[in-house]
């Protein structure tokens, strides 16, 4: 079965006054089948966000070409978008600022419809109103404001007009990073089981690892630009190759582990996009490094013929910790 | 919390109020606690707990027209609240220090870091020379982590990456060797790798300088690496205070419980759904009766009525130093926990 999502060599590169570019993405490859959850992660920089805009059409490529369900949507634009809308969604991080104040939550809702000249049966006022029961809003409040609601309900006010279409892929950039503990993991639970119930395919972005741990069935892990690791939960987790996946796992705060056996600290800052290290971009970072790094780029390949796939010369090996 | 030595800051029943349009925000509701030089204690709590109102409380940092405090501030045995700018001001920086979740509001985008720095040390020590207090300002630039410290000492806050600005307001906030160090969210902009290294820094200072470190946080995995002491507030109370140990792993709040259960986790069933906690928190104008948490505390019926009646008083949880405000019974608690559905059990660690 070919996949829902196809991503070659994609690459986004911005002009920076003077000083080249910023190479934001810098040449990925992925795909997402149909249903499935598939996140990225990485830490500010690293181009997640900025994959996730080109994915869904706001940022144009710099190069590369992503295809959607077989069909080339790399450059599509204007009109030729709209019918690309219904399958393809996003849901931003922000719900503040991602609903317009002067719309009541209805509107927000029935814009997709309208603006695809959706007559859904029962008209667009049952269908909302369906879909806000769905996302677990009362639909009697069809007529309120956005001011109106927590930061919760207002994400999922947008969970609602991104599913409007009856989308096929939802691409889902820090959707509960803006949320509180106990009402992130509300939001959290919704997403899951609407993906279940519908069978919807999840780009899911974020930089808590315990989150996309816990909603996404294969992960990619991204650094300046590049996929460093990819692989199902359970092999970027468990069994994670690449130093930058161990060292990102390891520095997470951990409830369960307190005893600091085993941690790894990474030494200085993540080097500029806009001139990024020879080679191995983490090379600079990296207790492994070695001449070869600087010299060699390490391709993304699987190392030991399973589904992972890791970008590096001297990969770890056996299970972290 | 069972530390031998006087606390440095000893907070006394304190009330926070704020006059506003919409009504009086019953911000903080009566809270008390105290850390001892050397100690960390982690506020735990959401949006509007009043985590940071009661931080900025101790640094005198409320504008006094439209705040009301009562209660007590004691640091280092004197009682702060009520006390004249001035007085404020000379305590502000050299007794006790702050540091922000966002180094880029507390920097000044105009001067050079180094200069910033010395400003802090010279407020302080105005006998001290522009060669001496250059000096000390490089010493804590270079203690801090931040390579070439004669060199950055000349750059601006904008030239410094996230993690280097938070180095710098770490190195500006110690500049005076406070015994108090406020930390409110300090990492939470941060990327984990950075935010590893800003707490690792923090531990080895304060094995340094012996501060009192409060650190104000919404998450619970910081906490855990580096609190001695957890205080968890909901709707401006404390309603669960012991040592990191007890609170983390022998929780005894239904609030705490919640906590835990509603954060994912790097370890066990990914596939097992959260636990989330009802409802949202509530308006601090309009706070609950009685417990505040009662209207999304799923035990709230087994308390016969009380917990909508009566504030529950933070007592000791069995556990001597271990305290909670619940209406629950020890034998409904200890039911609770071991039908095992609530708490997420957790493994390893430090005992």
């Amino acid at each position: 079965m070919s996949p829902l999502l196809e991503v070659k060599g994609l690459t986004k590169h911005f002009p920076a006054r003077g000083r080249g570019s910023v190479k934001a993405v810098d040449g990925i490859d992925f795909e997402v089948r149909a249903g499935e959850t598939f996140g990225l992660v990485g830490e500010s920089g690293c181009g997640k966000t900025t994959t996730g805009r080109m994915l869904v059409r706001l940022l144009e490529p710099s190069s590369g070409a992503v295809s959607f369900a077989g069909r080339d949507i790399t450059h599509l634009r204007g009109r030729a978008l709209r019918p690309l809308r219904k399958d393809l969604q996003i849901i931003f991080q922000d719900p503040y600022a991602s609903l317009n104040p002067r719309h009541t939550i209805g509107k927000i809702v029935a814009i997709p419809l309208q603006a695809n000249g959706i007559n859904p049966a029962g008209g667009v006022r049952h269908r909302v109103q369906e879909l806000l029961e769905l996302v677990g809003l009362n639909p009697e409040h069809y007529n309120r404001y956005p001011h109106e609601f927590s930061g919760g309900q207002r994400q999922r006010v947008g969970i609602a007009r991104a599913l409007a279409l009856g989308p096929k892929l939802v691409v889902a950039d820090e959707p509960v990073s803006a949320l509180d503990v106990s009402i992130q993991s509300q939001v959290l639970n919704l997403l899951r089981n609407l993906q279940r119930e519908l069978g919807l395919a999840f780009v899911f972005i974020a930089h808590d690892l315990a989150v996309v741990r816990h909603f996404c069935q294969r992960v990619a892990v991204m650094y300046l630009g590049k996929i460093v690791e990819v692989g199902t939960r359970a092999e970027i987790y468990e069994r994670p190759q690449h130093p930058y996946t161990r060292a990102l796992l390891s520095a997470v705060p951990d409830l369960e582990r307190l005893d600091a056996a085993g941690r790894i600290r990474l030494v200085g800052d993540v080097p500029t996009p806009l001139n990024p290290p020879s080679g191995c971009r983490f090379r600079t970072r990296c207790w492994k490094a070695q001449e070869r790094c600087a010299t060699e780029e390490p391709a993304l390949v699987p190392r030991d013929g399973g589904t992972q796939q890791t970008a590096c010369h001297f990969p770890e090996t056996g299970p972290l910790r | 919390m069972s530390a031998p030595v006087q606390p440095y800051l000893d907070v006394r029943d304190l009330t926070v109020r704020f006059d506003t349009e919409d009504g009086v925000v019953q911000a903080v509701n009566g809270v008390s606690f105290t850390v001892a030089r050397g100690r960390t204690l982690g506020i735990v709590g959401e949006s509007g707990s009043g985590k940071s109102v009661t931080s900025l409380a101790i640094l005198g940092l409320h504008s006094p027209r439209r705040t009301r405090i009562a209660g007590e501030i004691l640091v280092g045995g004197r009682n702060v609240v009520g006390l004249a700018d001035e007085e404020i001001r000379a305590l502000r920086g050299r007794d006790v220090a702050m540091i922000f979740q966002d180094p880029l509001s507390a920097l000044h985008p105009y001067y050079p870091v180094g200069r910033q720095i010395v400003e802090a040390y010279r407020v302080h020590h105005p006998q001290a020379s522009r060669a001496q207090a250059r000096t000390r300002a490089i010493e804590m630039i270079d203690r801090v982590g931040i390579p070439q410290p004669a060199q950055r000492f000349d750059a601006y806050p904008h030239e410094f990456s996230g993690g280097m600005r938070q180095r710098a307001m770490i190195a500006m906030a110690l500049v005076n060797d406070p015994d108090l160090l406020i930390a409110d969210e300090p990492t939470t902009a941060l990327d984990v790798t950075v935010q590893a290294q800003i707490l690792d820094l923090l531990a080895d200072l304060q094995r340094e300088f012996q501060s009192a470190i409060v650190l104000i946080t919404h998450d619970l995995g910081v906490v855990s690496q580096v609190a001695h002491d957890v205080l968890v507030m909901y709707g401006g109370r404390a309603v669960e205070y012991g040592s990191a140990e007890q609170v983390l792993r022998r929780p005894e709040h239904p609030y705490t419980w919640g906590l835990l259960a509603s954060v994912p986790s790097l370890h066990g069933d990914a596939e097992a759904d959260l636990v989330p906690i009802a409802g949202s928190p509530p308006s601090l104008i309009n706070l609950p009766g009685g417990c505040a948490f009662h209207p999304r505390c799923r035990y709230s019926e087994q308390t016969g009525g009380r917990s909508t009646q009566w504030v529950p008083e933070l007592r000791e949880a069995g556990e001597p130093g271990h305290l909670v405000a619940c209406h629950l019974s020890a034998a409904d608690r200890r039911a609770v926990r071991g039908a095992g559905a609530i708490v997420r059990q957790r493994s390893g660690g430090r005992s």
